[in-house]
């Protein structure tokens, strides 16, 4: 595979520097992995185990201080590995094979912890108290000025007409959940989507939200500066 | 629907910032090593490389993947 030709010359010796010092990369070059991570036989698979132990290491340091991931980096490898066998045709040569790879790994390892974190947490629980309004808690010793606390009025108002007349009951659930802090795979998990398609149905409403914002006639630092503490 | 302030604020912030095009997780994932790559090299992000950039202020997951690849990368390097 060849790379895309780099414009100038510093850039391209400090993206060789970079990926001399990456041993790995070094060693084996991303047209040798690919031939030998297809073809069939021994040599695919010492490859696969040579793959699994670069991610192995890897997620080692990626993932360190993560004590709940220290017993299961060998199994994210694992699925890692497999997962990159099945799409080795989507690589572009943008960046190296084995940071590509590794890439991949550390979704496959974060979603999976995510997804632990929150596997018994009900999506419709969490967002149970979706009515037509957007109201604000904020502790009485907290009490803006009147000039704020106006403010903060029409803004609610706005987001609220928005979120219950604009965007569909999946959006407001969307938008609500992961305010509470419910990771996108788990939220996709529960409506019986994927994350991806669920960052577009997100990225709708919020664009959605942000026309509400502008029909307001205000400057994103004033609308800002309704909510500062 | 009651907020907390923070939720509020996370809530405009997000919507204030949204550009009508955008990547979504996959895409992002598929050029995020290259991403990782020029910021080690200490070198400015291409213009093919933007929307990843934008992506990765939007989507904390994304956000934290990144992270955890470029801790692993830097480690990689010092070795």
């Amino acid at each position: 595979m060849t790379r895309p030709r780099l414009t100038w010359v510093g850039t391209f010796s400090r993206m060789a520097d970079l990926r001399r010092k990456m041993d790995s990369v070094a060693q084996v070059s991303d047209e040798d992995w690919l031939r030998l991570l297809r073809v069939p036989g021994e040599q695919a698979q010492a490859a696969h185990r040579e793959l699994h132990a670069l991610l192995v290491r890897g997620l080692r340091i990626g993932l360190a201080g993560r004590p709940s991931a220290e017993a299961l980096i060998d199994d994210f490898a694992q699925e890692a590995t497999l997962r990159v066998l099945a799409h080795l045709d989507e690589f572009r040569g943008d960046s190296s094979f084995v940071n590509w790879a590794l890439a991949i790994a550390v979704r496959v390892a974060l979603s999976e912890l995510r997804r632990a974190r929150w596997h018994d947490v009900s999506l419709d629980a969490l967002t149970s108290d979706l009515r037509a309004e957007v109201t604000l808690h904020v502790p009485t010793k907290e009490a803006p000025t009147p000039e704020r606390a106006a403010a903060r009025a029409q803004i609610l108002a706005a987001l609220g007409q928005v979120m219950f007349s604009d965007l569909t009951a999946r959006q407001r659930q969307l938008i609500a959940a992961e305010l509470r802090g419910m990771p996108q795979e788990e939220i996709a998990a529960q409506m019986g989507t994927n994350r991806n398609a669920l960052y577009k149905l997100g990225h709708d409403a919020r664009l959605k939200l942000q026309r509400g914002l502008e029909r307001l006639g205000l400057s994103a630092d004033q609308v800002m500066w309704a909510f500062d503490e | 629907m009651a907020l907390k302030l923070a939720e509020v604020r996370s809530l405009v912030r997000a919507a204030l910032a949204t550009r009508p095009v955008e990547i979504g997780c996959d895409d992002c994932l598929a050029q995020v090593a290259a991403y990782a790559e020029r910021e080690l090299a200490g070198l400015p992000v291409s213009e093919a490389l933007r929307l990843v950039e934008q992506h990765l202020g939007n989507c904390p997951e994304c956000r934290e993947e990144y992270e955890a690849l470029l801790a692993a990368l830097r480690g990689a390097m010092q070795r």
